[in-house]
């Protein structure tokens, strides 16, 4: 991460001739005077910024819009100082051929030297869509993430679309949308799942400025996503999760125990299967997060979670989840049972946990 | 050569040199346009095609409707929480439930975020670059830049020499970098760009404090609905209880959270009133001799009305935004708009890449079909890699919809030229305020600035009524109403067994409706028809342009390759390309061979 621009087109074997040239042509491109080619050469020389191509396959943008909700750093600051987002068709200026031909500079100036964010995935279906339901610059999109990703140094996986497929690829996935990593010939950069619908703002900059600062990738679970963020369940660290223990659920919207901010887990709550940081780092600065607010979590960093059953269905069904079938009876008794309800809660979550760690690991 | 008169008044000439852009940049998904253009640089032919398709609908039926919401927020993460409301209001529209008014106004509150949000962050951060040229700044003086920052606005505090100095300087060491990131291939050399450097330096400098600011006018809604993007948002009312002087009050939404959200409300106030507003004039100053892009503006322009003043009626006079069909430019009759009637709102295939059973009939969205055939044969290049599309063919994943057979252009134009007709008085005021400070006649509105201008005077009024809504949540609290949510219905064993309802609102980029029928507590039948579908449709049977190609024909492009002006058209609308697209079977029956792939799950 450390090799300059100009030390990688030297190696490209390209004269420092050349180069000044190269430099003189930016500058003028811009309409500046000849004096900033000798600053953008020895900016080039000296302090690169590492090359961020942001591709958008079939999504919505939600992941770009929390991005640029990130309280710390700035969006702002990030897109100024830290990385060079050289291709992004959301925010860009140029378009058409001009912005295609960034993509194909950036991968022959900088190869296996530059970050693939992507948001969104591709669909691969072909009877009906010819593979052609996302289409940039008249190809298909896969066509463009292949050839991005091939010399990538690292890919992020932005949010649950490229991570897992997400709401397109519910059944019957009519567009064959296929997360990034299951896609044929991705090629084998490192690839880093950072799901949620969204993920949280200050998680994705975390992401990007760990990799800054520590000049290597984070620490990955089985599944690739950060350790750091997503290796607890919302349910381990809810601060509602005293009233769980306690039998204390909200058991229809707005009734009194939802006015007293009770355990959500009656009215579909997926905190207890869902691997996030929304209990601790909480949503733009801090601020609140879904069950905060009186709605269950949806799991909406879940693999599949589309098709797990309704929202508000409670998750009795789950293997994994060992209180459901008291729940009932703790919530009526509750006053009475407390002590008792916390220890078979503690007794059986432990259990979960070591059954947890045992398919994790 | 060929020469098509379009029945909605356009001279179509295809004999000059074609232009491709592909991707259009600076919008939500995906979308290309061609032009044609005549040696004298007008463009005289226009197409817009939409590429990318998603099939949400599809994926809704045989689901709990009580979801619904959460899946078609997926539409757009651009103007989220708009499908997830209007998906709500189907829902409740189809099984007969009522709202408390402290839900009202909390959904209210949020919309009204999101068109202050939206319309701030399209303006700046994806609008602005089609008339702010960010190279230029550096040629600026900050004195002189401070001296028209406290001419235009003298309320903003952020206005001294030093600070626009400090900006310049941070955009001098990017620009020399020589990493220009966003800015990378863009058209600085182009003459299109008519601001002073100094105009040029305040603009950029706003880009920046808005991509700041911006994250905070969103916080309101974080704080209703947990999180943003994508908040939370339930059938019934709304998931956040209130609870301000009760036990266990710190797990509701209590005086500490309503104290934020005053403030933040408040702010966003100041923002838009010292910034967003100032700039829109003075930039508009520079720009007004370019009055080019107002495409169907001036003849039909259709909305749907939201933001009802009192909970469960949506009745125009109930609604504070407003709601009618304006055709061929008569102002001086405003059409009611009936969404369950089946000889209103239909939807067109001819040029869109799905095939209808019955040929070309028009169907109302309750009995929509799609059954996508994406098809190129006729287009130059290959399947694989288009080189111009064949306008004549299928062309779009977009449907064509049609208000009475009329090409419809929507969103805050449309809404601000209904306003007017209908006398609105404070869309008057704001109106008139603008074509008196910039010196133009009314027809000025009919262009790419009037639809800029009406998005900015939008945002201002929708700033200030979230304050009202504000205030009325308080005031129904003080009254001993903390309801948010009426419980009715939730349980589906009380439902019909057959039901269908239509949701609407007015999304940021105009009129949004959801058409749903249940069956048996499960979705049969989920179709949305949104803004972009109404902009960004492709001709229609009659050979009708949409609104976007409109509003490009007849444009002079400074230099024929480089898309500044195509751009600033196109912008203007707020596209949202990832809503545009959509399928749903009325049996599922055709689908029969989407569910065949083998990479479906």
């Amino acid at each position: 991460m450390t090799d300059t621009f100009y030390d990688v087109m030297r190696r490209q074997g390209i004269t420092r001739r050349s180069f000044l040239k190269f430099c003189s042509l930016t500058a003028a491109a811009m309409g500046l005077s000849p004096i900033y080619a000798s600053k953008i050469a020895h900016a080039m020389e000296n302090k690169p910024r590492i090359p961020v191509l942001w591709l958008h396959g079939l999504e919505c943008t939600c992941c770009s819009e929390s991005f640029i909700r990130s309280g710390h750093p700035l969006a702002k600051d990030v897109i100024l100082s830290m990385i060079s987002l050289d291709y992004d068709s959301v925010i860009m200026a140029s378009a058409g051929h001009e912005a295609e031909a960034i993509v194909d500079e950036v991968i022959a100036e900088h190869k296996g030297k530059y970050i693939l964010a992507c948001e969104g995935n591709p669909g691969l279906e072909q009877d009906v869509t010819g593979g052609m339901s996302c289409i940039v610059g008249g190809k298909p999109y896969t066509a463009q993430l292949r050839a991005a990703a091939k010399d990538a140094m690292a890919i992020i996986s932005w949010g649950s679309c490229a991570s897992w497929g997400c709401v397109q690829a519910a059944k019957p996935n009519p567009t064959g949308a296929t997360p990034i990593h299951k896609v044929p010939d991705i090629g084998n950069a490192p690839i880093i799942k950072v799901p949620g619908c969204p993920p949280i703002a200050e998680v994705m900059t975390a992401v990007i400025t760990y990799m800054l600062t520590f000049e290597q990738l984070p620490t990955l679970d089985r599944q690739g996503r950060p350790k750091m963020f997503y290796s607890q369940r919302i349910h381990d660290k809810c601060y509602r999760r005293p009233h769980f223990d306690a039998g204390q659920f909200v058991e229809q919207w707005d009734d009194e125990g939802a006015r007293q901010g009770y355990c959500l887990y009656k009215m579909g709550c997926k905190g207890p299967t869902t691997y996030n940081a929304c209990s601790t780092i909480r949503w733009n600065g801090g601020l609140s997060f879904p069950i905060q607010s009186g709605h269950p979590c949806i799991g909406c960093s879940e693999d599949g979670f589309w098709d797990k059953g309704g929202f508000y269905d409670r998750l009795s069904d789950i293997n994994q989840f060992g209180i459901e079938s008291n729940a009932d009876e703790i919530g009526m008794g509750a006053a009475g049972l407390v002590g008792g309800a916390v220890a078979a809660h503690a007794a059986v979550s432990a259990l979960k946990r070591t059954q947890q760690k045992g398919d994790e690991e | 050569m060929s020469i098509v008169n379009t029945p909605n008044g356009y001279k179509l000439d295809t004999s000059g040199q074609r232009v491709v852009v592909d991707p259009v940049t600076r919008i939500e998904g995906h979308m290309r346009a061609e032009v044609n253009i005549d040696e004298n640089n007008i463009i005289t032919n226009a197409v817009s095609s939409g590429t990318i398709w998603r099939g949400l609908e599809v994926i809704l039926k045989g689901r709990d409707p009580r979801d619904a919401w959460a899946f078609v927020q997926r539409i757009c993460g651009v103007c989220t929480g708009t499908h997830a409301l209007t998906s709500v209001r189907a829902v409740e529209d189809a099984l007969g439930i009522n709202i408390p008014e402290n839900a009202n106004s909390i959904r209210n509150i949020m919309q009204l975020s999101l068109q202050v949000h939206d319309h701030l962050v399209h303006f700046y951060h994806l609008h602005a670059l089609d008339w702010v040229n960010p190279v230029n700044a550096l040629k600026a003086d900050p004195k002189a830049t401070s001296a028209l920052q406290q001419q235009v606005s003298p309320n903003h505090p952020n206005s001294s020499p030093g600070y626009f100095r400090d900006v310049q300087n941070r955009l001098k060491k990017f620009v020399e970098s020589g990493q220009l990131g966003p800015f990378r291939n863009g058209y600085w050399t182009n003459p299109a760009y008519l601001l002073p450097p100094e105009a040029d330096l305040m603009a950029v400098t706003h880009y920046l404090e808005a991509l700041d600011f911006q994250k905070e006018i969103m916080k309101t809604r974080t704080i209703f609905g947990g999180k943003d993007t994508h908040p939370n948002w339930t059938v019934g009312g709304v998931p956040c209880p209130i609870n301000v002087d009760g036990t266990g009050g710190v797990g509701a939404l209590n005086m500490v959270n309503l104290n934020q959200v005053h403030q933040i409300l408040k702010d966003s106030q100041t923002f838009i009133k010292n910034v967003y507003i100032p700039d829109i004039l003075a930039i508009g100053q520079f720009y007004k001799g370019w009055l080019y892009g107002g495409g169907l503006s001036s003849q039909n322009v259709l909305a749907y009305g939201d933001i009802p003043d009192r909970a469960n009626d949506y009745s125009p006079a109930n609604l504070m935004m407003p709601s009618g069909a304006i055709i061929n430019g008569d102002l001086s009759k405003v059409h009611d708009v009936d969404l369950t009637d089946p000889e209103q709102v239909q939807e067109f295939v001819p040029h869109s890449w799905y095939k209808y059973p019955d040929g070309v009939k028009g169907l109302h969205p309750w009995d929509g079909v799609t059954d996508p055939q994406f098809d190129v044969s006729s287009a130059k290049g290959t399947s694989q890699n288009i080189e111009e599309l064949d306008e004549s063919a299928s062309y779009s994943w977009i449907k064509a919809p049609r208000w009475r057979g009329h090409a419809m252009e929507v969103g805050p134009l449309a809404r601000y030229i209904i306003g007017y007709a209908k006398g609105d008085k404070e869309i008057t005021e704001q109106i008139e305020l603008v074509l008196k400070t910039l010196d133009v006649p009314v027809t000025a509105l009919y262009s790419t600035l009037g639809r800029t201008a009406a998005r900015a005077l939008e945002a201002q009024w929708a700033a200030d009524k979230q304050l009202y809504f504000f205030d009325k949540l308080m005031t129904n609290i003080k009254n001993g109403d903390s309801s948010t949510h009426s419980g009715e219905m939730w349980d589906p064993a009380d439902w019909p067994s057959e039901a269908k309802g239509v949701g609407f609102t007015e999304a940021p980029r105009g009129a949004l409706g959801h058409w749903i029928k249940i069956k048996d507590t499960k979705i049969d039948n989920y179709q949305c028809v949104v803004p972009t579908t109404w902009n960004g449709s492709p001709r229609d049977e009659a050979g009708n342009i949409g609104a976007f190609e409109a509003s490009m024909m007849n444009t002079k492009v400074a230099v024929a390759k480089e898309p500044v002006e195509i751009l600033r058209n196109i912008h203007s609308f707020d596209p949202c390309l990832a809503c545009s697209t959509h399928v749903m079977s009325e049996d599922g029956e055709e689908l029969a061979s989407v569910t065949t792939s083998p990479i479906g799950s």
